[in-house]
C-alpha cells in the first residue's frame, strides 16, 4: 500500500508545488531564458540548497544514500545541449509540462506526445548511442567533492552564500519581484 | 488565499513587497527531496516514466516483438513502478492546485509565443511537438531532466547533473536570444 500511496503523495505535492509557484505557466520558463523573470532559477537554486544538505545531513547520519548519473561527458553535455533547445521550443521541462496539461494547457498536451516520440527514437536509436556515444568521457557515478578534493560542508556554505548573494542583486535589481 | 501578487494587471504601487513565494517554494521541493531520498529512497525525477509509458505507444509502429526485442525496454519494462504513479501524482496535484485557486484556463497558444510568432494554434502545436520530442530525446541521453539531473544530481553534487545544468541553460539562453531576436 505504501507502495502506491508514498511516490502518489510525493508526486502530488511536486505538483501541487511547481503550480504555486507558477512554473508550470509556458511564459515564466520562457521569460526566465529571456532574463526577465528569475522565478525558474530562485525554485530550482533553493531546492538544491535545502534540499543537499539535508540529504547531505542523512547520508553522514547513514539515513540515506546517493543515487549519482554516470558522467558520461559527451552523451550528458549533447542531451543537455539537446534539452535547452527543447525547453525554449517548447516552453516546459518533461515535469512542469505535465503540471501544465493540468492547469488547462492544450499545447502542453500536444508537445507530451512529442515527448513520447522522442523517448521511442531513444529507445530505438539506443544500441548504437551505446557503442559510440556513451562510452565518450566515461567517467562514472563521480561528485564534485570527489574531483575536487574539496568536502561536501564547503560545497554547500559556497552554494547558500551564491544563491542568497544572487537573490539579494536580483531583488534589488528588481527583475520581477 | 490572495491573489494579488500574482494579479499582472494590478498596478505596480509604490513600495512592492518581495515575493517569497518562489523561495518558498523552492524550498519545500528541498524537503520534499529529503523525504524522496530518506523514506521513498527514490529521489525526485520524471523522464525514465515517460520511457516506460512510450513502450506502448511504440507497439502500432514496431509491434509488441519489436519492443519485447528491444535492448532499453528490456532495461526499462512497462509497468506502474513508482516514477509513473508519481507523474500520477504530479498531474493531480497541479489540478488540485490549479482548482483550489479557480486559475483553470484553456490555452492554446502563451502569450510569449504568440507576441512573437503570432496566434496560429497549428504553429504553435508543430512546435510543442518537436520541442517536446527534442526535449525527451536530450533528456534519455543525458539520464535525467531539470527534476532527476537539475534539482535531485545538483543537490547530490553529482558531476554529470551540473554539467547538464550548465550545458542546457547555456543552450537554453543562446537559442532564446535567437528566437526572440529584437524583441
Amino acid at each position: 500500500m505504501t507502495a502506491v500511496l508514498l511516490p502518489l503523495a510525493i508526486g502530488f505535492a511536486f505538483g501541487f508545488l511547481l503550480n504555486r509557484g507558477k512554473v508550470t505557466d509556458c511564459n515564466v520558463i520562457e521569460n526566465q531564458f529571456r532574463l526577465r523573470d528569475f522565478t525558474v532559477l530562485k525554485v530550482m537554486m533553493t531546492a538544491i540548497v535545502v534540499g543537499g544538505i539535508g540529504v547531505l545531513v542523512m547520508v553522514d547520519a547513514g539515513a540515506a544514500k546517493y543515487y549519482i548519473k554516470d558522467a558520461n561527458l559527451f552523451g550528458v553535455a549533447l542531451g543537455a545541449a539537446l534539452f535547452g533547445i527543447g525547453m525554449v521550443v517548447y516552453g516546459y521541462c518533461p515535469g512542469t509540462a505535465i503540471g501544465a496539461i493540468a492547469t488547462g494547457s492544450v499545447h502542453a498536451l500536444v508537445g507530451a506526445f512529442g515527448m513520447i516520440a522522442g523517448a521511442i527514437l531513444y529507445a530505438l536509436s539506443f544500441d548504437w548511442l551505446k557503442a559510440h556515444i556513451l562510452p565518450v568521457g566515461a567517467f562514472g557515478k563521480i561528485r564534485l567533492p570527489d574531483i575536487t578534493g574539496i568536502a561536501d560542508p564547503y560545497w554547500f556554505v559556497a552554494l547558500a552564500l551564491g544563491a542568497l548573494a544572487f537573490f539579494v542583486w536580483l531583488e534589488r535589481r528588481g527583475a520581477n519581484a | 488565499m490572495t491573489v494579488a501578487m500574482s494579479s499582472s494587471v494590478e498596478p505596480k504601487v509604490a513600495t512592492p513587497r518581495l515575493n517569497f513565494l518562489p523561495y518558498g517554494v523552492g524550498a519545500g521541493i528541498g524537503v520534499l527531496s529529503w523525504i524522496a531520498f530518506g523514506v521513498a529512497k527514490d529521489p525526485l525525477g520524471v523522464t525514465t516514466a515517460y520511457s516506460r509509458l512510450a513502450s506502448l505507444f511504440a507497439i502500432p509502429f514496431i509491434g509488441a516483438d519489436g519492443v519485447a526485442a528491444n535492448a532499453y525496454w528490456k532495461a526499462m519494462p512497462l509497468s506502474l513502478d513508482y516514477g509513473v504513479l508519481f507523474l500520477i501524482g504530479l498531474f493531480v496535484g497541479s489540478l488540485a492546485s490549479v482548482l483550489l485557486a479557480g486559475s483553470f484556463r484553456i490555452e492554446m497558444v502563451p502569450s510569449v509565443w504568440r507576441e512573437r510568432f503570432g496566434g496560429s494554434v497549428l504553429g504553435r502545436f508543430v512546435a510543442a511537438f518537436f520541442g517536446g520530442a527534442i526535449i525527451m530525446y536530450g533528456a534519455r541521453l543525458a539520464g535525467g531532466c531539470t527534476s532527476g539531473h537539475g534539482i535531485s544530481g545538483g543537490l547530490q553534487l553529482a558531476v554529470s547533473s551540473w554539467l547538464f545544468l550548465g550545458v542546457m541553460f547555456a543552450t537554453g539562453l543562446i537559442l532564446s536570444k535567437l528566437m526572440f531576436r529584437g524583441k
